[in-house]
Parts: C-alpha cells; structure tokens; sequence
C-alpha cells in the first residue's frame, strides 16, 4: 500500500517536472559556458549547427531545420533548456532533436556508441550554462 | 510546419502524391555538378559504362561464356531492366538487386566466383545495365511476391534508428530541401545508381548511400547484401515509380 502512494508521488513529481522542465541540475559542478560554447560548434560533438543556426559566424554552413539558437537564453529558463537537451520527446514526441542524454527506446545503436549517451551529464550542464549567455535579440 | 502543411494540402488535392512534385537529388544540385552529369565526356561514371562494356564481352569462369553470349548487345535485352529491380528469383526464393542478379548469373551460368560487392568490376557492369535505362521512366515489377519486400522497405524507412534517433522519412520527408550543415537534404529518391559521388571520388551502389545514411544517425549498417537493403531499394523504387533514370548520376 505504501508502495502505491510513493509510485503514484513519483509520477507526479515526473509529469510536474516535465511541464516545468528539469529544474535540478544533473551534476554539481556547476555549468561552465565556455565549454558549453565548445559542445555546440563541435561537429562531432554536440552536432548543434548541422540543425541549427545562432550566434558563431566562425562557423560555416549552419542547418536550417531547427529554431535560430539566437537569445534563446531569454525565451528559456535553464530547465526547459535542460530538458530539450536530454530528451526533447518529452516536450514534443515527433522532435528530430536527437536524445542528447538519454537510451530510451533507441534501435540499432552502431557498436561505437552502443549504452552511450551523445553528451554526458557535466557537458549538457556545460551547454545549458552557455545557451543561458545567449540573450541578445535576433536581428 | 508550413512545409508539412503545404505537402498535406497538396495530397488532398492531387490525391496520392505521383510524378508532379517529387524531385530528383540532381535538383539539389550547383550547376557544375549537374553539367558535370548531364555531359557524358565530363562525367566520371561513363568511364565505368566503357569498363563495363570491356568486362560485358568478356569469358569469364568454367563456363567461357561471357554476357555478350547468353543476353547479345546491353542495348537490346537489358534495356529498361534496372528501371524496374529489384525482381524475385524463383530458384533462390528471394528478391535480387541488379548486383545480386549479375552474380547469380557469374555464379548459376558462367560458373564463376560472385564479384564482392562495390568491387569495380561489379559496379561497372551494373552502371552498363543502369545506363540502358537512362531516360526511361521507373517502373517497379508488378510481380506479387515483391510486395511484402516493398512493406518491409517501407517500415525500415519510417524507423527512427540509431544513436541520434532519427528515420530515414524525418528527413528525407518531413525535412527535404532543408540544410543539414550545409548539405541540402534531397528527397532519397534512387534514379542515378550506381552513381559517381564527389565525396568518394568513386563509383558506389545505393546500398552504399544507404549505408552512409545510417552512419550518419550512428546507427549499425547491414552487411552488404543483407535483406534490409533489398527491401529499402524495393520501396525507393515503388515510391519513385514514373521518375526519370539517370545511370550514371553523379552526386555531391
Ligand atoms: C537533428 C536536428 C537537431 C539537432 C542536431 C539539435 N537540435 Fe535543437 N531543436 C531541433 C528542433 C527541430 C527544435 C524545435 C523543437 C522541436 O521540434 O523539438 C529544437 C529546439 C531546440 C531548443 C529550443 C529552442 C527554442 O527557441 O524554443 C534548444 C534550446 C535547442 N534545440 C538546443 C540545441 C542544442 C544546444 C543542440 C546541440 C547540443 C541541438 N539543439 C541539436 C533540432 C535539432
Ligand atoms: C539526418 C538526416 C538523414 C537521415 C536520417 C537519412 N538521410 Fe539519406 N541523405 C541525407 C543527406 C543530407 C543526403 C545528401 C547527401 C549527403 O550530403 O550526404 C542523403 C542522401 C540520400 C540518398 C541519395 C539520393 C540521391 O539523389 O542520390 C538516398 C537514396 C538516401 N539518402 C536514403 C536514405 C534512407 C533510405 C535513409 C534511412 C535508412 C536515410 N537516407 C536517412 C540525410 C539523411
């Protein structure tokens, strides 16, 4: 009976979060922007700019199939942030943006990356602290 | 979402999408790489129609016989032959790409060893055959059984795969002419192959491009050959039926 009350708090808990976003940050160190900066234009890495495009005119040939990253630090708080970055099916299910932290559901994995998240927990941390730095208005 | 919406109001109208508004990857492409295709002393994939027309009239295995002997001339029987692979062959009970056909027949009438895949020789011959389809339009084999093949393609292509989760339809759907980077997304439809590909500085099959593809998402590519890919090209080729061959394309 306990075990119910407690399985059905945690549900709730899940779902109020999922509204809200993912308030509590995955690590305690706290975010570092610039290597968050690092993630986002890192090719291999945070793969950011193949979808979209933002602020990093060092960067050539930004996607066009995402939201323009561009004061995004103003639209956003950081747990909304936080919970696009680790699974942005959880705000829309059909997203193309790819589960940065998280294994649910993938098929197929190539062995390479077989049980491994794209961004572990301190560089979605390190991504957040960055795009929080991003409130200037789009032109 | 406006791309979505304009695609769903056009079905409505026009009733199952066909021929109108799908484009080939030689839309997407800068004018040098579609000169560099339409021109046939430029483009690099009629060195493979020349190397396959050496290798066509050519003994091979404990048979002797070439494919000049059984099929004469590629203009005459293999016209219109890749415009409508993959086919099912009754003895081996599955259904062959044009690759697996050439090795049947290395292997069933010429008694030779099958040719691995991507190997030149192999390309060359398939790139011939492909070119006697050039210009005519698509048109899969009504044969029944091919139909449970064209499901399986289907279902694989709306998928979401790998470590970045996506389908093949996210993007070559949802998303064509959008921008990955800076590539422009075509829309997967296989009327060039095999083609010349800038990027591989090579001749590649389509079981190659789908491989690239599904490296991209990080996802674990099929052994050449495999089902899964017969299966793929069946339902490309359904789903680009009525469109325009182009072997050998060439493709950035
Ligand atoms: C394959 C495409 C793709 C990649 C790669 C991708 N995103 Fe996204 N992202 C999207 C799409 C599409 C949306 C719009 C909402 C949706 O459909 O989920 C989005 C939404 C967002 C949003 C919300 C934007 C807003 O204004 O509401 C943020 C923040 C974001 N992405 C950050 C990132 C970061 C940071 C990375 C890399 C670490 C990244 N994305 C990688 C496709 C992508
Ligand atoms: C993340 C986006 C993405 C996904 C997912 C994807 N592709 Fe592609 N595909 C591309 C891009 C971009 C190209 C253009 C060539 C390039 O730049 O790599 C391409 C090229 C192709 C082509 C070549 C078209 C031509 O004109 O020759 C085919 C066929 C194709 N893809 C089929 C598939 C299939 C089948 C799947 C699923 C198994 C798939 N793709 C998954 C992005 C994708």
């Amino acid at each position: 009976m306990w075990g119910k009350v407690a399985l059905a708090a945690a549900v709730l808990t899940a779902s109020g979060a999922v509204a809200q976003g993912l308030p509590d940050p995955l690590t305690d160190t706290p975010g570092d922007p610039t290597r968050g900066r690092a993630v986002v234009v890192d090719r291999q890495l945070g793969l950011c700019l193949l979808c979209h495009t933002g602020p990093f005119p060092e960067v050539p040939f930004h996607g066009d199939l995402a939201p323009d990253l561009t004061g995004v630090g103003t639209r956003l708080s950081p747990a909304e942030m936080r919970l696009r970055l680790v699974d942005s099916r959880a705000v829309n299910a059909e997203s193309i943006m790819p589960p940065y932290h998280s294994l649910d559901g993938l098929t197929r994995v190539a062995a390479l990356w077989e049980g491994k998240t794209i961004l572990d927990a301190q560089q979605v941390e390190d991504v957040v602290a960055f795009l929080t730095t991003l409130t200037e208005e789009p032109e | 979402m406006t791309k979505v919406c304009t695609t769903a109001l056009v079905i409505l109208m026009a009733g199952p999408a066909q021929s109108d508004d799908r484009r080939s990857g030689f839309e997407f492409m800068g004018p040098t790489t579609q000169s560099m295709q339409t021109d046939d002393m430029a483009n690099p994939g009629m060195l493979a129609v020349l190397a396959g027309e050496r290798l066509w009239n050519e003994p091979a295995g404990l048979s002797e016989q070439s494919c000049q002997t059984c099929h004469g001339d590629p203009e005459g029987e293999m016209r219109g032959v890749a415009a409508r692979y993959p086919a099912f062959d009754e003895v081996a009970g599955t259904a062959v790409d044009i690759s697996g056909r050439v090795n049947l027949c290395r292997t069933r009438h010429q008694r030779a060893d099958p040719l691995p895949h991507e190997n030149a020789d192999l390309l060359a011959l398939v790139t011939l055959i492909g070119l006697q389809s050039r210009g005519l339009p698509i048109q899969p084999d009504p044969d029944p059984r091919l139909t449970e093949w064209r499901a399986r393609g289907e279902a694989y292509y709306e998928t979401r795969v790998g470590q970045l989760n996506l389908s093949c339809a996210q993007c070559h759907d949802e998303n064509a002419g959008g921008h990955l980077g800076g590539a422009p997304i075509p829309e997967a439809h296989p009327t060039g192959y095999p083609i010349y590909r800038l990027e591989w500085q090579a001749m590649g099959s389509l079981q190659r491009r789908l491989r690239g593809c599904f490296t991209g998402v990080r996802s674990e590519p099929w052994p050449y050959g495999s089902d899964g890919y017969i299966a793929l090209e069946a339902y490309l080729m359904q789903r680009a039926a009525g469109m325009t061959m182009e072997t050998p394309a060439v493709r950035p």
